[in-house]
């Protein structure tokens, strides 16, 4: 079994105030290899946490998540991350940054050279390899981070908004490039955005998170995925359907950010 | 030569660049409300001006134009001076630049004071009127000196010839000096004087080829005159020198005056015998008499009696300055700020020209400098020398090496012989006692300092960029070493300088290890910043792909933390530099610092500018050199 499981996942933090806020509840969920998973929801909901504790970089206070079987504990290479912005390493070029985790694993130089032209190539980044990242505009950068990430040939690959930074047109570009290469290489991935939109388009499962606790609220599975893969993602969003389900999800989302502003009041 | 032909050069570059700038404005579109837009942008043509003006204000002022178009100025102006003092003297006599005949105010000043004296003697409570009685005796008696020395008819007919004579001699001077050829120079008198002059040297340093570099100072302004005009007025200075002394040697003393004052005195003497020495008539008698003296040497002459000498030292005042011709114009114009004054057997510069040396000067003695075998005290500024690769090994391997190798080292035979054996073998290597190859190293003033502030560096960042590193990611390394350097730094490093100089020497241990400390907290809060300024998602991603704590600390932390290491290292050369040089002003024996110091002390001006200037351009260099590091090993900064 090669599925992201997590059982009763909780996650409490305590402020310096001595408040405790329940960023996570009682989580479960399974995701079968090969899955794309969209995470939707208002700030505060615990995405990014789940995010964390799937990564590795922050342990849940109770309840496990196993990959592969494999409980969760740390950061690993099965697991590779993108971020919102990148975080490529500047001092590098192109090509060393995609180079990063070959070179800490001390693999032969000129096989990985091979890799990398390959995976620079398949972001559509061929050419400039030697490039300073700094002279990349920002949807070159994350097609950098992607290759980075991909190289590593992780199991599951996480990513944090990974689009939410890029104008509406490279945006749209980014996400083709992101269908492509779920269809290409078969990877899990979890991708955690704003956008219902782009939940919709990239999510074949698509959770609706709440917060306070964070929990998942709702859980759909979509068709507009797999016909991304084939359609323009344009003719997909003026179908029927879609639209239903994005007012509903929007819907959705404002009834909770005025349910915690009422909260608030 | 060279001054004349860069005085020339900034005059054309100066016109040049303004007529330019003045077109380059007309042809400039101006905009109605803020004037030239291009304003802001200056330009090299201005440039060349400003640079020219401070260049030739420069020129001007330390009378370096004066030198490089008149060399043999500054000697004939000597010889003026010498005249000038001379006749200062006699002149003084005379109404010619004071108010009144030198016998003229005497007699005023003394009868004031004797005025005084018998104002206090008559308002006194302590004297009594025998005593007043006595006293103001003395005075009129005094006073009826005066009459004696002025009256013409009493003028003795010696005195009268005297005074002839020297009004003759005064005469012929002038009469002399006027003639072309004066002062009547023989031909071996005039080798002589050639020789003389040659081995003096010129004015300033002008043979780079001259001086052992040690800290002797060179002739400011030569002495024994060098032309034919300079002769003159050497000759003349001379002369009247003489004709000065016997006319300050002559008293106007007829029988009636020495009879007189004779008198005047004895009575005074026996008064005095009478009185005990500390009553107030016999101060008061002692202060009458006091001035009797000052009359009796001061040369007061009948009214009429100087007429002709006075003539006389006015017409050959006259006839040397008339002599000085353009010289005059040379020493108005081009000695501006003080002239060239005689003082006894010397001349010196007096005003700007004196500290502000000459660039012609400046460039002369820093070629001189640069020579290896001159230098500054014995030491080069820059210089290589082969030093045997033995040396090093034998500095670099510790001694005790060979100590703690079994055996004994040799001892020598009752032949007197000594055998060595391995332990003696070691030895020698570990102490450098052999012979390899050698090799070129640097040494001199300019390389020491620089080595100084290399090493302090070096070890700064040795020790404080890890230190840094750790404490940007660790709270117990930013807690523990934090109080550390909190308690070291904010104290100025100069303030440091004595207790390290007093425990560490006052040689490159104590200044390395000073600035050692100065590039440390530096180091340590450039290096700190940069760790603890790494962004998080960075480490996470690179945890993700793998890496270890070791390589993100290699890989990722270091080269992110590397603008702010470079540009501490940036500040931390600064700092280095202005604490090497004033430590090497408190203590040393090399340096640059230590130079400029001894040079100060010696009121070489020349030397002290040289080491300003040298001290410019290697912080310039340094800064450079940096700068250029810096763009090119993170050209990513403010990018990323």
């Amino acid at each position: 079994m090669s599925d992201l499981v997590s059982q009763n996942l909780n996650m409490i933090f305590k402020t310096p105030k001595g408040e405790t806020v329940h960023a996570l509840k009682d989580l479960n969920f399974t995701l079968k290899k090969g899955e794309l998973l969209t995470v939707l929801g208002p700030s505060g909901c615990g995405k990014t946490t789940l995010l964390n504790i799937t990564a590795g970089f922050i342990k849940p206070t109770s309840g496990n998540i196993t990959l592969n079987d494999k409980e969760i504990d740390g950061p690993g290479v099965e697991r590779g991350m993108v971020f919102q912005q990148g975080a490529l390493f500047e001092w590098l070029t192109v090509a060393e940054n995609v180079n990063f985790g070959l070179r800490m694993k001390n693999e032969d130089p000129v096989k990985t050279q091979k890799k990398v032209d390959e995976w620079l190539e398949i972001v559509g980044l061929k050419g400039f390899g030697n490039t300073p990242t700094y002279q990349l505009s920002g949807g070159m950068q994350q097609r950098v981070a992607l290759a980075r990430c991909l190289i590593n040939d992780p199991d599951l690959i996480l990513m944090d908004e990974p689009l939410g930074a890029l104008d509406a047109l490279t945006r749209e570009k980014m996400q083709s490039l992101v269908l492509k290469i779920w269809k290409e290489t078969g990877k899990t991935i979890i991708l955690i955005t704003h956008s219902v939109e782009e939940a919709l388009l990239l999510g074949e499962r698509l959770y609706v998170m709440a917060p306070r606790p964070g929990r998942i609220h709702k859980e759909y599975n979509l068709p507009f995925a797999s016909m991304g893969l084939k359609e323009d993602l344009r003719e997909i969003k003026k179908n029927k359907e879609f639209s239903e389900k994005r007012e509903e999800i929007l819907e959705m989302i404002w009834n909770m950010e005025e349910e915690i502003m009422g909260k608030d009041n | 030569m060279l001054t004349q032909i860069v005085t020339f050069l900034i005059f054309f570059a100066v016109i040049g660049c303004i007529l330019y700038g003045r077109r380059l404005i007309r042809t400039e579109k101006v905009d109605a409300v803020f004037g030239n837009p291009e304003r802001a942008r200056g330009g090299t043509h201005w440039v060349i001006v400003g640079s020219s003006f401070l260049l030739l204000i420069w020129l001007y002022y330390s009378w370096d134009i004066a030198k490089g178009f008149y060399p043999k100025s500054a000697n004939e102006l000597c010889q003026v001076a010498k005249v000038n003092d001379s006749l200062l003297g006699l002149k003084y006599q005379f109404p010619i630049e004071e108010r009144e005949f030198k016998s003229t105010s005497q007699i005023k000043k003394e009868n004031k004071n004797l005025q005084q004296i018998l104002e206090e003697i008559q308002g006194s409570n302590e004297l009594n009127a025998q005593q007043k009685t006595d006293l103001s005796n003395f005075i009129g008696k005094t006073n009826q000196l005066i009459p004696l020395l002025t009256n013409e008819d009493l003028l003795e007919i010696e005195t009268k010839q005297k005074i002839n004579d020297i009004t003759g001699k005064i005469n012929l001077l002038t009469e002399n000096f006027q003639k072309p050829n004066y002062p009547f120079e023989t031909e071996q008198e005039y080798n002589e004087r050639k020789k003389a002059v040659d081995e003096e040297g010129g004015w300033g340093i002008v043979k780079v080829s001259a001086g052992t570099g040690s800290i002797e100072n060179t002739i400011e302004v030569p002495l024994i005159p060098a032309t034919k005009r300079g002769l003159k007025f050497d000759a003349a200075a001379q002369k009247l020198n003489l004709i000065s002394d016997e006319f300050f040697k002559l008293r106007n003393h007829n029988p009636q005056f020495k009879f007189k004052i004779k008198e005047l005195k004895n009575e005074i003497k026996s008064y005095r015998k009478e009185l005990d020495s500390e009553d107030l008539a016999s101060t008061y008698a002692k202060n009458i008499v006091k001035i009797a003296r000052r009359i009796e040497f001061a040369s007061i002459y009948p009214p009429n009696a100087l007429d002709k000498m006075q003539d006389a030292i006015i017409k050959f005042d006259d006839a040397q300055k008339v002599a000085q011709g353009g010289l005059r114009l040379i020493d108005i114009f081009l000695f501006p700020a003080g002239t060239i004054v005689a003082s006894g057997p010397s001349c010196s510069e007096q005003g700007s020209g004196r500290w502000l040396p000459k660039p012609s000067d400046t460039f002369n003695k820093f070629a001189l400098m640069l020579k290896p075998s001159v230098g500054y005290k014995d030491i080069p500024l820059l210089w290589i020398d082969m030093v045997d690769v033995s040396k090093m090994i034998g500095f670099i391997l510790p001694d005790w090496i060979a100590d703690i190798l079994p055996g004994e080292y040799p001892v020598h035979t009752k032949d007197g012989i000594v055998k060595q054996n391995f332990k003696g073998y070691v030895l020698k290597i570990v102490t450098g006692d052999f012979e390899l190859f050698k090799v070129p190293v640097p040494y001199g003033h300019i390389w020491d300092s620089f080595m100084r502030v290399f090493l302090g560096l070096v070890f700064g960042i040795i020790i404080g960029v890890p230190l840094g590193l750790f404490m940007g990611l660790n709270r117990f390394a930013k807690g523990f070493f934090d109080p550390l350097i909190e308690l070291y730094r904010p104290v100025p490093p100069l303030a440091w300088a004595p207790l390290i100089i007093s425990v560490l020497g006052i040689d490159n241990t104590g200044k390395v290890f000073l600035l050692f400390m100065v590039s440390l907290s530096i180091m340590i809060i450039s290096a700190r910043a940069g760790a603890s300024g790494t962004q998080l998602s960075k480490i996470h991603a690179a945890h993700s792909l793998g890496a270890s704590k070791k390589q993100i600390l290699r890989y990722v932390i270091f080269p992110n933390s590397l603008p702010e290491i470079l540009t501490g290292i940036r500040v931390a050369v600064g700092m280095c530099w202005g604490t090497l040089v004033a430590a090497e002003f408190l203590a040393g024996t090399t340096g640059i610092g230590f130079v400029e110091n001894v040079a100060k002390k010696y009121f070489q001006y020349e030397v002290i500018w040289i080491t300003i200037f040298i001290m410019g351009m290697l912080g310039l260099l340094f800064d450079v050199t940096l700068r250029k590091i810096i763009d090119k090993t993170i050209p990513w900064r403010g990018k990323g």
